[in-house]
């Protein structure tokens, strides 16, 4: 009897152990997302998620000839739930940044794009340096890369950060004034500023910021450590739809530029 | 006329709260300690000697927050009990419109989630934030913390004014009666004999809701206040380390403990009269 349980307890410790070298097939994927991040990611009307980041990953789901399954996820908590297992993959225009690189893996990134201020047309500020916004109140969203970045650099120098669970909620208080800028992803500011009544009190300021330290190397697909036969397929798929012209037109239907 | 001797004094064991106790000691020893977390940084010392990069970096926000989260409780708490013996008051009136208006109060702020009140004070308020700078109130209105201090207080003050509603109901109709044989008016009847007898009822539910205040005030941290919930979620976003939250958890644990404690003492104060004398 002994020896029964001896052998099944052994052949389960070689199962398991030969599990992540064996490569999965991975037939489903589940990808999660923020679904709150427009245009890249939000939800329609139907509460289906649409967006740039939602077609893209569509796209890759179709060279892998792999099933997408989407699931939005608070951006607090998105990385704790892809270690969580609750889904494969965050396609969620997450930046790679060497923070994040030691939770998780990145694919090559799949598009980049720079951070930039915005402020009231009227009353704004004009200069974006930690010196010049002293004693000013400024707003991201929070775990993203616009805020550490001021927490970083710009809250020592007396500038008053506040952090929002999502871009819109900080958005919102900009244009009630309780803001005196915000930043954020430019391409993300653009939609906010450009289309729609709400963003017509703001404008963009001070130039494009990449400190490659805090913005990183664009947005990329994270996936578990564990996962880099699914890190290689996604990327292999990447530069197939970047080759076969899907990737642009894809771009063409969000942006009037190109945000490779 | 010959002169009625002093009354006895009413029999009471000594001193307000009698016999000191080691759980009085407990209690006192506790409340120290949330007061050094707050003031001074020796468990960065500590974090120090243990190692802990996170928590050497960290505390110190936490620390921070967990003085908004006090102030928030206190001054709310205070405000709300203010508010909430007029709303009391109106409640026992069977009709008329302060009645309605107290009953309509206290049903819309015990029915609604305190989530779902601070979201629509503070991005309500940003809504309007033009009316409400011409007529001089965006001042307040613009800062997250008076938006949520007005919330915590308007909603804890309908949880009061039940509590001390029930409480005064609780105390016997004859002391009312005994209290206008003497002469006394209705005013001073109230305020010396039914409201003393009522605080000793309501003391615990007043307890439970200062608990439940702290554990709800949390909520600040979703309209951008660094509280302790939101200084937590800053250090666990950043280091995406879930320890965090265990030390969130033990500090809100810590507060509670020290209530429970505080009130065991208040109440032995209160109740005094009705102990036997050694």
């Amino acid at each position: 009897m002994r020896f029964v349980i001896g052998l099944a307890a052994a052949a389960v410790a070689l199962a398991t152990a030969a599990m992540p070298v064996a490569a999965k097939e991975w037939k489903t994927i589940r990808i999660g997302t923020e679904g709150a991040y427009p245009p890249f990611n939000f939800q329609d009307s139907n509460k289906e998620l649409q967006g740039f980041d939602i077609d893209i990953a569509k796209a890759l789901c179709d060279k892998m000839k792999a099933k997408c399954e989407f699931m939005a996820q608070d951006w607090d908590g998105i990385i704790p739930a892809l270690k969580a297992k609750k889904y494969d993959a965050i396609v969620a225009s997450m930046s790679i940044t060497e923070e994040r690189k030691k939770q998780v893996d990145f694919t090559d990134k799949y598009y980049q794009t720079p951070a930039r201020f915005a402020t009231k047309k009227v009353g704004g500020f004009t200069a974006v340096t930690p010196e010049a916004l002293k004693g000013k109140t400024v707003g991201a969203q929070s775990s993203t890369i616009h805020a550490n970045y001021l927490e970083d650099l710009y809250k020592s120098k007396g500038v008053t950060v506040k952090l929002y669970g999502t871009q819109d909620e900080a958005n919102a208080d900009l244009a009630a004034g309780r803001l005196d800028g915000v930043l954020a992803d430019s391409v993300v500011l653009y939609e906010w500023l450009e289309k729609g009544d709400a963003g017509k009190c703001c404008q963009f300021v001070g130039p494009d910021i990449k400190d490659v330290k805090y913005f990183g190397e664009g947005a990329g697909i994270a996936v578990r450590k564990e996962d880099k036969d699914l890190k290689q397929q996604f990327n292999k798929a990447l530069a197939e739809i970047i080759k076969d012209g899907t990737y642009e037109k894809l771009n063409k239907k969000y942006f009037p530029f190109s945000i490779y | 006329m010959t002169t009625t001797p002093h009354p006895e004094a009413p029999p009471t064991a000594s001193g307000f709260f009698g016999e000191a106790r080691t759980g009085d000691l407990v209690a006192l020893a506790l409340a120290a300690v949330i007061a050094s977390l707050v003031l001074s940084d020796w468990p960065v010392a500590i974090g120090t000697w243990l190692g802990n990069d996170i928590f050497v970096r960290y505390w110190p926000r936490l620390a921070e927050g967990l003085g908004v989260t006090l102030q928030l409780v206190a001054i709310s708490i205070v405000l709300g009990g203010l508010l909430s013996l007029p709303l009391a008051l109106a409640r026992f009136r069977n009709r008329g419109f302060a009645s309605t208006l107290a009953y309509g109060y206290v049903y819309f702020f015990r029915g609604t989630p305190l989530l779902a009140q601070t979201f629509l004070v503070y991005y309500g308020a940003g809504e309007f934030s033009d009316t409400l700078r011409g007529i001089g109130l965006w001042g307040f209105f613009k800062e997250a913390y008076w938006c949520v201090l007005l919330t915590f207080s308007l909603n804890t003050a309908a949880y009061q004014a039940e509590i001390l509603a029930g409480a005064i109901r609780a105390v016997p109709r004859g002391q009312w009666e005994a209290a206008h044989a003497l002469g006394l008016s209705k005013p001073v009847a109230f305020v010396k004999i039914i409201l003393p007898q009522a605080f000793v009822t309501a003391l615990r539910p007043y307890g439970n809701e200062v608990i439940l205040m702290i554990k709800g005030s949390a909520v600040a941290s979703v309209v951008t206040v660094f509280d302790l919930m939101g200084a937590t979620r800053l250090a666990a976003n950043r280091t995406f380390d879930e320890q965090v939250y265990l030390w969130a958890a033990v500090v809100y644990l810590l507060l509670v403990e020290t209530i429970r404690r505080v009130w065991d003492l208040i109440e032995r104060g209160l109740t005094r009269h009705l102990r036997r004398r050694a």
